[in-house]
């Protein structure tokens, strides 16, 4: 037998990994679908805020992003490995399929400046603010 | 201020990248999802009968931003994996595109099943 024992030793040297990886797929049980994925990080400051999503595996052209308002919407299509007569997975742990994500951002983006960037499977865009959003600065006139 | 050595000095956080394993007729593919990683910060040893990936993420200065939400945390990726015998190390071969990284592991001649020819004793 090929890979005898993977498991086994994994279990021996990794049990918190291995406790780790059975939290995660619970909690994938548990919440609905496509929710999850792609996981994002947002930040933001005054400009706007900036979004990393990881999305390995994917050609650029293959996700499409949309903005209305306040919201942003991820879609695209993860494609499994294509297995062949005779080819059969040993392990699978990585979802694939189509996923379509809304994110919706404390205050108005403008859509035109939206800028994207794709690199080593991680999407990161930028959403500025709407110009009507952005604090302003009033100045106080002395008499 | 920390200098660029001292903050390789912190430990990391690291995680377990997502692995696929495909039994193949000549050859395993471990598939392996590490968002963050390309080739010059991969990479793929093996050692007698132990083979591991391991991937550095590079995280790119933030700029007066504030983390609103966080659903994935940044470190490096680990991930070891006991090889048998009949594997031929000398052809391991790993790519990398797009953050996902593919190791193919091929089946060592002496085990890729062969057909023999049964001839009629007699």
């Amino acid at each position: 037998m090929f890979w005898t024992g993977i498991e086994e030793v994994e279990r021996m040297f990794e049990p918190l990994r291995e406790l780790e990886r059975m939290s995660r797929s619970l909690a994938r049980l548990s919440a609905p679908r496509g929710v999850e994925f792609p996981p994002v990080n947002i930040s933001e400051n005054t400009e706007g805020a900036v979004i990393t999503a990881e999305l390995p595996g994917i050609e650029p052209s293959d996700v499409e992003i949309s903005i209305k308002g306040n919201s942003l919407t991820l879609k695209g299509n993860r494609k499994a490995n294509e297995l062949k007569e005779g080819e059969f997975y040993q392990r699978q742990e990585r979802c694939a399929g189509e996923f379509d994500r809304t994110l919706e951002l404390p205050f108005e983006i403008n859509a035109e400046k939206v800028a994207a960037r794709y690199a080593r499977g991680v999407l990161t865009l930028f959403a500025p603010r709407a110009e009507s959003e952005k604090p302003k600065k009033i100045t106080i006139s002395s008499e | 201020m920390m200098t660029e050595a001292s903050r390789e000095d912190v430990a990391r956080r690291i995680y377990t990248p997502a692995v696929d394993i495909i039994k193949r007729k000549d050859d395993l593919e471990v598939v392996a999802d590490m968002p963050g990683v390309d080739e010059k910060t991969l990479d793929v040893m093996i050692e007698k009968n132990t083979l591991t990936i391991y991937g550095k993420v590079l995280q790119e200065p933030a700029e007066n931003l504030t983390l609103k939400s966080s659903e994935y945390g940044i470190g490096d990726y680990k991930r070891i994996f006991t090889i048998s015998e009949e594997i031929d190390r000398d052809r391991i071969q790993a790519t990398v595109k797009n953050g996902v990284l593919r190791i193919t592991l091929p089946k060592a001649e002496a085990v890729k099943s062969r057909k023999i020819a049964v001839a009629a004793a007699d």
